[in-house]
């Protein structure tokens, strides 16, 4: 028999309460609960990066993540990100480098990126690799993603930044 | 997975009552990223997950006269983050730093990787080699055990998370003329587990090796100290290399590696350990005659 809990946290801004099982993952109440689908379920134990939120602006990986552990917590997910400049400047930096392909990584690497050029303001390439580091891509071969994360570094400078390749 | 509860308790005496009350029957979580896994795969079945990770007392990092204290909640990327840890304790740092991802490593804890007792846990090994110590709480008991003392075999550790709290690691501050280093091999950069992975803790005074230890993984049910070739080291002058060389050979010897489909074959392993120990030897040796820190 399971005790279903109520789990109060912040989901991009917004206030949200949702009854949930001990032992439900993070990923499953966005998805199935809230139904924000843009999270993506890769491979399920931590080790692609696809399921990549922000919990209290830190990237970690939702698929692993207990839901209850979020109580009283704020969450950002893909939905979340256009509300803030630099997710805007992201996305459009992603479309325009031709960092997406099929996609299905690409929410999970824009939230890392996210998370890491909020906290780190002029990374260069390898700074940007070692950030990405925990999301696959079986598409790109990750040379365009890391551009327009860079770029996204460059143009919040206005400088040429490092040129390192 | 047929947990009945997730139980957040907001200090550390509410946590005991708890282990008390479910009696064997609650499992603590820290950051969960090896539990949940276990969980999902059914090798554990509890009706109760205690989450420590709002314990205020279990997210200090604190420094007392002699010690550097890190609580049960400290994650890796706190510590890979740290200033004075990078400085003076760049094993840990490195160590730290060379796991999983940064999505796994904000929320994996180090006392939550010494309790998952893999021989080849990376900060685990970096805490062997600094001979550090954990406070455990077990009924009403408080004692210390070295983290090398921990392991009962490859994922059984004597902690027993169902019954026992670890509050903290407790790492004594590095003394004058000490040094650290920590090396490790593996088949990528991220999200990859090691090949062979080397620390070593080292000091130098009046130009000497005094004390020296080094801890290696894979390559034993628990992390392994080749202690003949930490014999062979102490007296040493600082830059004999015959000796580092003879000391790295040996510990080849001593560590005697098996044929590992996932890891890489004996022949390979052995050859890699001499020259991962000497290497790594070199790098403590030079950290710990670093002016700038002493």
């Amino acid at each position: 028999m399971e005790k279903f809990q109520n789990l109060k946290f912040k989901i991009n801004g917004n206030l949200v309460e949702v009854i949930v099982s001990p032992d439900e993952l993070l990923i499953d109440v966005l998805r199935e609960k809230l139904l924000l689908t843009g999270t993506k379920k890769g491979c399920g134990v931590g080790e692609c990066g696809a399921c990549t939120v922000l919990l209290e602006g830190k990237p970690v990986c939702s698929c692993l993540l207990p839901a209850m552990k979020v109580q009283n917590k704020e969450i950002t997910t893909i939905e979340g990100l256009e509300s803030t400049s630099i997710g805007r400047k992201l996305q459009e930096s992603f479309i325009n480098h031709g960092a997406v392909q099929c996609g299905f990584c690409t929410p999970g690497m824009l939230m890392a990126a996210k998370g890491y050029l909020d906290k780190n303001l002029n990374p260069n390439k390898e700074d940007i690799r070692k950030a990405i580091s925990g999301n696959l891509c079986r598409c790109t071969g990750y040379k365009k993603i890391i551009e327009a994360i860079y770029n996204v570094v460059i143009e919040r400078h206005g400088s040429e930044g490092d040129s390192n390749d | 997975m047929n947990e009945k509860i997730y139980l957040i308790p907001k200090n550390i005496e509410q946590c005991l009552d708890l282990l008390k009350k479910y009696d064997g029957e609650a499992v603590i979580i820290a950051g969960g990223t090896d539990l949940m896994l276990s969980l999902k795969e059914k090798k554990i079945s509890k009706k109760a997950i205690i989450d420590i990770t709002e314990i205020p007392e279990l997210k200090k990092l604190q420094f007392t006269d002699d010690t550097l204290n890190i609580g049960a909640s400290i994650t890796h990327a706190q510590i890979a983050k740290n200033i004075w840890i990078g400085d003076h304790m760049q094993a840990l740092a490195e160590a730290c730093n060379s796991i999983g991802s940064p999505q796994i490593r904000n929320i994996a804890t180090l006392v939550g990787n010494i309790v998952n007792a893999q021989p080849a846990a990376d900060s685990a090994i970096a805490l062997v080699a600094m001979d550090a110590k954990v406070e455990v709480i077990s009924d009403s008991r408080v004692y210390l055990e070295s983290v090398e003392n921990l392991y009962k075999g490859v994922g059984k550790s004597k902690i027993n998370s169902c019954k026992e709290l670890v509050t903290k690691i407790i790492i004594d501050l590095p003394v004058y003329g000490s040094g650290t280093a920590f090396r490790r091999i593996s088949k990528r950069e991220a999200l990859s587990l090691p090949v062979l992975n080397v620390s070593i803790f080292i000091t130098i005074i009046k130009g000497k090796v005094k004390n020296v230890r080094i801890a290696i993984g894979p390559v034993a049910k628990h992390p392994f100290r080749p202690v003949k070739a930490e014999q062979i080291l102490i007296g040493k002058q600082y830059d004999d290399s015959k000796a580092f060389k003879e000391a790295a050979l040996m510990a080849s010897t001593e560590a005697n590696p098996r044929n590992s489909i996932f890891r890489g074959s004996k022949e390979y392993r052995s050859v890699l350990i001499k020259f991962l120990v000497y290497d790594t030897l070199k790098v403590a040796i030079k950290n710990a005659m670093r002016e700038d820190v002493r």
